[in-house]
C-alpha cells in the first residue's frame, strides 16, 4: 500500500499518509501540529483544508463547514480527507468554527491560543 | 419557582452515517434501540430510564441538535406553558402526537439563544429496561459498553444568555444551581437546573447561535469513568478530555465525539442543589479551574469545537 507525502504550505510540515488513512489522523500520528484538530468526525469544520494540489477522496462531512461547491473548489476537512497521490494542502478553517472565539474566550484571553 | 416541568426527556441529534452512530450509541455508550420509524428515525434509551426513548437519531447533511425536550406533569400544564411561552414572545409550533412515534404531542419553540426546545407530557412508559418493578434487582446483567444509565442533560453554545435566562426561570420554573460572571458583571455560563442535578440545561455564550456542545450520560462511579475511557481507546473513538474533574458542578468527566463529531460526555458524581441554595459563582478570570479542575487550564477545542 502506498504512503503519500502531505505537505502544508502554511507551516510547511510534511508528513506521510497511507493510502485509505485520514489527513489528520496521519498527522496526528506523527506528532505534528499543522492542522487544528477538532471532533475528527467531519462535523466540526476546525481542521478545513484546501487542497492546493494533488488528487483525493472525502468521506461524508458536514455541509455547513463544507458546502458542495466548496468541496469542488478543494476544500475538505482533514479528517475526513483521504489521498491518493501526494498532497499540497494549506489550513482554511471554518468560518463557523472560527467564530468559536467568543465571549468566553475573550474573557480569559491568556488560557487560549488563537487557531491559525 | 415550579412550574410543572419535571425532567429533561428527549434529544434528536443529526448524524452523517446513522448505521456507525448507532453502532456508537448502542456498543460504546449502551444505549439500547426501542424503535425505528418510517423516517429512518432511530430511537434509544439507557436502561434506567422508564419512558420508551431519551435518544433519537437522525441522518442529515450537517451535524448538530435538532432539539431537546423536556418533559411536564399533564396535558394541562402543557395548555398553561404554551400561552406563557407566547406571553413572553415566543412563537410555539405544535407537533402532534405520533410525529415522534409513541410520544404525544409536542410543543416547540426557538429560545433566544437560538435552540429548539419542546415540551410534552405524554410518552409511552416502557419501564426501566432490563429490571422488574417489584423486587428489582440491581441492574440488568445484559449491558454493553460504558453501560450508561441515563440521559442527563445537555451544554449548549448561543448568544442573548440573559433572556435565554429569563425563559428557563421566568416561564419555565428552572432554577440557577451555577453560574460564571466576567470582570464586567455579565454571566457568560448559567447552569439551571429542576432538580437536585446541578445541571439538567447549560448554556455558555458564543457568538453563533444554536450550537451544540455536549449530551451528557451518566455514570455510576469513577470508576466507571475510567472504564469508559479504556472503551474509548479500545474502539479508537475520537477522545476531546479526560478522565478529569469539573470545577462546576464537581462532576468527574471524560469527553468525547460520535462518528459525526456530535460531543458526548459520561460523567459521575458532582454537586447536589435544593431550590433554597444559593447559586454557585465562578469568576471567568478562573475559568480554567472551573471547567478543568485538575489540568486548571482551558484547552481550546472545548471552545470552539461544536456541531
Amino acid at each position: 500500500m502506498s504512503d503519500y507525502v502531505i505537505t502544508e504550505q502554511h507551516s510547511q510540515q510534511s508528513f506521510t499518509c497511507k493510502q485509505d488513512e485520514f489527513v489528520l489522523k496521519a498527522m496526528e500520528n506523527h506528532g505534528l501540529h499543522a492542522i487544528a484538530v477538532g471532533c475528527r468526525g467531519g462535523g466540526c469544520g476546525v481542521c478545513r483544508v484546501k487542497v492546493i494540489a494533488g488528487s483525493y477522496e472525502c468521506a461524508r462531512m458536514s455541509k455547513a463547514q463544507v458546502s458542495t461547491e466548496q468541496q469542488q473548489q478543494g476544500y475538505a476537512l482533514a479528517c475526513r480527507l483521504k489521498p491518493t497521490s501526494d498532497l499540497i494542502i494549506e489550513c482554511s478553517p471554518s468560518p463557523l468554527a472560527i467564530t468559536g472565539l467568543t465571549g468566553v474566550a475573550k474573557a480569559k484571553p491568556k488560557h487560549t491560543e488563537v487557531i491559525k | 419557582m415550579r412550574k410543572g416541568v419535571l425532567r429533561p426527556g428527549h434529544i434528536q441529534l443529526r448524524v452523517l452515517d446513522l448505521e456507525a452512530s448507532v453502532e456508537h450509541y448502542v456498543e460504546l455508550l449502551g444505549l439500547h434501540e426501542t424503535d425505528r420509524d418510517e423516517q429512518g428515525r432511530v430511537y434509544l434509551k439507557a436502561w434506567s430510564e422508564v419512558d420508551k426513548f431519551s435518544l433519537v437519531l437522525r441522518e442529515a447533511n450537517e451535524p448538530g441538535m435538532d432539539f431537546m425536550a423536556f418533559k411536564v406533569v399533564d396535558d394541562a400544564t402543557l395548555e398553561t406553558l404554551t400561552a406563557d411561552i407566547e406571553a413572553f414572545g415566543l412563537e410555539v409550533t405544535h407537533k402532534a402526537a405520533g410525529d415522534l412515534k409513541d410520544c404525544g404531542r409536542r410543543i416547540q419553540f426557538t429560545a433566544p439563544s437560538g435552540h429548539v426546545f419542546e415540551l410534552y407530557a405524554e410518552k409511552t412508559y416502557t419501564g426501566k429496561w432490563g429490571v422488574e418493578e417489584t423486587n428489582p434487582e440491581a441492574w440488568p446483567r445484559a449491558l454493553r459498553g460504558m453501560k450508561a444509565v441515563r440521559f442527563d442533560h445537555c451544554l449548549l453554545y448561543g448568544d442573548e444568555l440573559a433572556k435565554t435566562f429569563d425563559l428557563f426561570v421566568d416561564v419555565l420554573g428552572f432554577y440557577l444551581a451555577e453560574q460564571v460572571i466576567d470582570p464586567d458583571g455579565n454571566r457568560i455560563a448559567q447552569f439551571l437546573t429542576l432538580s437536585m442535578k446541578a445541571h439538567d440545561i447549560a448554556f455558555i455564550q458564543h457568538e453563533e447561535k444554536a450550537k451544540f456542545h455536549h449530551a451528557s450520560f451518566f455514570l455510576e462511579t469513577w470508576e466507571d469513568i475510567l472504564r469508559a475511557a479504556d472503551l474509548i481507546s479500545m474502539t479508537d473513538t475520537s477522545l476531546d478530555i479526560g478522565p478529569t474533574r469539573h470545577g462546576i458542578t464537581h462532576g468527574k468527566t471524560i469527553y468525547f465525539f460520535d462518528p459525526s463529531g456530535n460531543r458526548n460526555e459520561v460523567f459521575a458524581g458532582g454537586d447536589y442543589m435544593y431550590p433554597d441554595h444559593n447559586p454557585i459563582t465562578w469568576k471567568a478570570e478562573d475559568l480554567g479551574k472551573a471547567i478543568f479542575y485538575h489540568d486548571r487550564v482551558l484547552n481550546e477545542r472545548f471552545l470552539t469545537v461544536l456541531t
